[in-house]
């Protein structure tokens, strides 16, 4: 299965037109120690680039933004009570969205994991 | 601001430490080390963490009647501030205002006085045009470190046994690692803690020798907010500046009785009359009820939907479990008890006006 990588350091893996979302381990070493995860609910619709929700470390707050644009199929209720997953499985488990993909082929303008590795260096 | 950040006589071990550098007040400081904010918050209040603070300002007064003419310009009773003993206090301005947050420490021959590290350049200039025959000088050449937790008084005794005469505010200079110190009991973590003032070329070996000491671990800025927020602690910038008054602060207590009734210090009429009639406005502790932090500058809505305040400083308090938060309420309300709407992100999420501190101080009394 390919991932894809944004520039905002969001991971993106797709089975069908179901794609799976969630942050880098990279993104969650940055942040710092992570204690809540504001998440858009089941239905929401979104657009590539928008707001989908906020995480907070002890440090600041983080928004995350949309890489694609979709729907929200399921939000992982799992981060509400154990954000802290977030810092330990950021790119298995604490996924954040499973979203329904608009467009395909907006895959093609995100990386893949050489082109992320170059990014963050 | 704009100027290449400077370093403290502890930047090496910083790094070496594995700390996470950031500019602070023109400064390169830790944020934090590998251990993490929590971690090396938790292990302060469980064991001991040491803080670098050397950038904060540090000030030698000499001359005579020190404390007399510090209370021109200080609501704080300090001519009655005995040698060895050390207070909190805070610079007015003309209109009841706080210019700036310190510590004055009588040390016998001269004052020691330690201030932000942000205000350093106006409280130098400050004190020399209104400090009559004082000589102000500011040091450089000496580091500032702070051992804070219940096990400081292990870590800091073991190399300097006098550290273990002192009780909480009060101070004393003593060899450490065969280096005069000056050495004073007090913090800003809510904990039990020394602050000690040592030569520059000195400062990472007794650094070094108080991390040798299994129960002491480095920590940052990160966990001295944290840190200071749950002691209920004001932090300069943040909770207090020139346009809030110590009655709205909720620092009445750090004016001694005799300054309150006899005032003759900057803004004496403003805060004379709000501590009678009380003040617009006045500084609470505020505990959110789910997991959302509420940082600075958060509205404070009353249970009706008015806005009332907000938030002067707020994050995850790793000892509580959970987020907490201080902020200004308008007169007429700040019960504790009293239930209050924070707009996080345009929702509102509830919460509840709590006594300060969050957890209790545990100094040495």
């Amino acid at each position: 299965m390919t991932t894809y990588y944004s520039e905002e350091h969001e991971w993106i893996t797709v089975e069908g037109d179901i794609a799976t979302i969630g942050i880098t381990q990279h993104a969650a070493d940055q942040l710092g120690e992570i204690v809540f995860v504001e998440q858009r609910e089941a239905g929401d619709e979104f657009e590539k680039g928008d707001e989908i929700g906020v995480i907070e470390s002890v440090k600041a707050a983080s928004e995350i933004y949309a890489p694609v644009d979709g729907e929200v199929v399921e939000a992982n209720g799992a981060l509400e009570d154990t954000p802290g997953a977030l810092n330990e499985n950021p790119e298995g488990d604490a996924w954040i969205y499973k979203v329904k993909l608009a467009d395909a082929s907006q895959l093609e303008d995100l990386m893949d994991l050489d082109g992320y590795k170059a990014l963050i260096g | 601001m704009t100027d290449t950040p400077k370093r403290t006589p502890l930047y090496d071990l910083h790094v070496e430490l594995g700390g996470k550098m950031v500019d602070f007040a023109g400064w390169e400081m830790p944020v934090q080390y590998p251990m993490g904010i929590m971690g090396e918050h938790k292990h302060c209040r469980e064991k001991a963490a040491l803080f670098d603070v050397s950038h904060m300002g540090q000030v030698i007064l000499k001359g005579d009647n020190i404390g007399e003419k510090l209370e021109a310009i200080c609501p704080q009773a300090y001519a009655t501030l005995k040698e060895g003993k050390a207070r909190y206090g805070f610079f007015t301005n003309e209109d009841g205002g706080i210019m700036d947050d310190l510590i004055v420490s009588n040390a016998g021959d001269h004052f020691f006085v330690v201030v932000n590290a942000s205000m350093r350049h106006q409280d130098i200039p400050h004190m020399a045009a209104n400090l009559d025959g004082v000589e102000v000088t500011e040091i450089f050449d000496r580091a500032l470190v702070a051992v804070q937790g219940p096990k400081a008084e292990d870590v800091v005794g073991e190399l300097c046994p006098a550290a273990r005469d002192l009780t909480f505010m009060e101070t004393t200079v003593a060899d450490i690692n065969g280096v005069s110190c000056r050495i004073s009991r007090l913090g800003y973590t809510g904990e039990d803690g020394y602050e000690i003032s040592i030569p520059e070329a000195d400062a990472e070996a007794v650094a070094r020798a108080f991390l040798a000491h299994d129960d002491c671990e480095p920590a940052g800025l990160g966990a001295r907010d944290s840190l200071r927020l749950e002691a209920g602690l004001c932090l300069y910038g943040n909770d207090i500046d020139q346009s809030t008054s110590p009655i709205e602060a909720s620092l009445a207590w750090a004016i001694q009785k005799r300054r309150k009734e006899e005032g003759g210090f900057p803004g004496a009429e403003r805060i004379q009359r709000e501590l009678a009639e009380g003040a617009a406005k006045k500084l609470v502790g505020i505990k959110p009820e789910g997991r959302a932090p509420a940082r600075q500058h958060v509205e404070i809505q009353c249970a009706e939907g008015n806005t009332i305040g907000e938030i002067t400083s707020g994050s995850f308090g790793p000892t509580v479990g959970g987020p907490v938060a201080m902020g200004y309420v308008a007169k007429g309300h700040g019960e504790v008890g009293e239930k209050v709407n924070l707009i996080i992100r345009g929702k509102a999420q509830p919460a509840e006006i709590v006594s300060l501190p969050f957890v209790q101080q545990n100094y040495k009394r």
